[in-house]
């Protein structure tokens, strides 16, 4: 079955994936580019393929990986299994954890507060991607790694690519990482020179000091994938959180008369909105593996939708159901295992806070025009919405 | 002398992190993750533990040396 379901403009999750979700077994996809892969789309089975070391992203480099663009991504730390991962993801770690991210709230809801003063200051109708959504996310990862806010509009470009799926060749592809190397290169050698209180700086001292632990390039793709990671889902889902709570403006009452439900708001829009336009970074198995009623045998690979998952009966009462009161809310929006997102506690923080300045001071927020959508992107959300209040 | 393993249930957000590191050491149950062993022997596994407890988003694993806590380093 050709793959993947969602479209890419607007943020339905296909009917196909229900039929999948319900029928037993896996169910076997093809994507535009590599070898066909097994389809997860139930909840427990996501948590085993995701959770379980049998299967590893490592070996993917050995195979012909299933993929949407033509593209090979290496992606660092997301193609590693332990050891090799926890190498890495140990040094970072630290800086991402609630604990850490928890300091850095008053100042993201300062910086929330002043974009929308000067989002009300520019409307209405104004842009909420790209007066709001993108720069509070870009603002917080620039100064929390070391990376200048000025800077945007040029990473912005290599960011992109980095997360398309489209048209753009192998070559095209590579030329764009290879820009945002050297960008982060030449960063790293200014950061060398003149040392900050940043987390560049505390990945060169772990470079440098700590002999092995960490190699040139490896130290590079950590903070390009920082900064990309860092910033592109945050900024996608601010305003898809919004459209999906003007869509239910029951749930949108609620919120407005109860901020403590904000927390609580924020899980379920992570469990609710499927984010990606398909599921990516294949898990091959290692050895023969029963998932779901299917014998995954050794060396094949396994996509796990997530956003399928998370619409699970067997897991979620009344799943299609926006509910931000919802308890026990274990979604995968985050994914599950050694590779739950790096940045979880962050974003968390970010989301609250959007959520929290857009509820307070635009409690009369709506759409003023068109919604313009990303395509050709892993991740799906608009490219401008345009907003009144 | 062992080390002292804990999870605390209420921070853990069930990530999967720890489970899926160290597989001999964390399993997830349910809602929560617990340590499979209390008690670990710091020449055998000693580092895998304290990379699992610095990697915890939650901050959920502590380790600790008699009454000292070692995990998470600081």
């Amino acid at each position: 079955m050709p793959y993947p379901f969602n479209e890419a403009a607007g943020l339905a999750l296909s009917d196909a994936y229900e039929q999948a979700r319900d029928q037993h077994g896996l169910l076997r996809v093809r994507l535009a580019y590599g070898e066909p892969a097994w389809l997860v789309t139930r909840y427990a089975d996501a948590r085993l393929v995701l959770g379980d070391r049998r299967f590893s992203r490592a070996a993917g480099a050995e195979h012909d990986e299933p993929r949407q663009s033509e593209a090979r991504r290496t992606n660092g730390i997301l193609s590693m299994d332990p050891p090799d991962h926890t190498r890495l993801r140990t040094l970072v770690a630290k800086g991402f954890t609630v604990h850490q991210v928890e300091k850095l709230r008053p100042g993201i809801r300062d910086l929330a507060c002043a974009l929308i003063d000067e989002l009300m200051a520019a409307g209405p109708p104004a842009d909420l991607v790209d007066r709001f959504a993108l720069p509070l996310p870009v603002a917080v990862i620039c100064r929390l790694l070391g990376v200048p806010e000025r800077d945007r509009p040029r990473f912005r470009v290599w960011s992109d690519a980095a997360l398309s799926t489209s048209s753009l060749t192998a070559e095209e592809f590579e030329a764009s990482r290879e820009a945002l190397r050297a960008y982060m290169r030449q960063l790293i050698d200014e950061h060398r020179r003149s040392p900050q209180d940043d987390l560049m700086t505390g990945l060169i001292d772990a470079r440098d000091c700590d002999d092995g632990r960490l190699t040139e390039l490896e130290l590079v793709d950590l903070c390009v994938g920082i900064l990309v990671a860092g910033h592109e889902t945050t900024a996608t889902q601010i305003p898809n959180f919004v459209l999906t709570l003007l869509a239910h403006p029951d749930q949108l009452v609620r919120l407005r008369d109860d901020p403590s439900l904000i927390p609580g708001a924020v899980e379920e829009l992570l469990r609710f909105v499927p984010l990606g336009s398909g599921a990516g970074f294949p898990r091959y198995a290692t050895e023969d593996i029963e998932v779901g009623g299917t014998v995954v045998r050794a060396g094949e690979p396994v996509l796990v939708a997530v956003g399928a998952a998370n619409r699970d009966a067997l897991r979620f009462e009344a799943p299609e159901r926006l509910d931000i009161e919802r308890q026990g809310n274990q979604h995968l929006g985050f994914g599950h295992g050694v590779h739950h997102c790096l940045g979880a506690p962050l974003a968390r923080v970010e989301l609250q806070e959007a959520l929290r300045a857009l509820r307070l001071r635009l409690p009369g927020l709506h759409l003023a025009g068109d919604v313009v959508w990303k395509t050709q992107m892993l991740v799906r959300g608009p490219r401008s919405l345009p907003v009144g209040w | 002398m062992a080390w002292q393993v804990e999870v605390d249930g209420r921070r853990c957000m069930a990530s999967g992190m720890c489970a899926g590191m160290a597989p001999e050491l964390f399993v997830l149950a349910g809602e929560h993750a617990r340590p499979v062993h209390g008690e670990i022997d710091p020449g055998k596994v000693g580092g895998t533990v304290l990379d699992a407890a610095d990697s915890c988003p939650a901050g959920a694993i502590t380790v600790r040396d008699a009454e000292k806590v070692i995990g998470p380093r600081p």
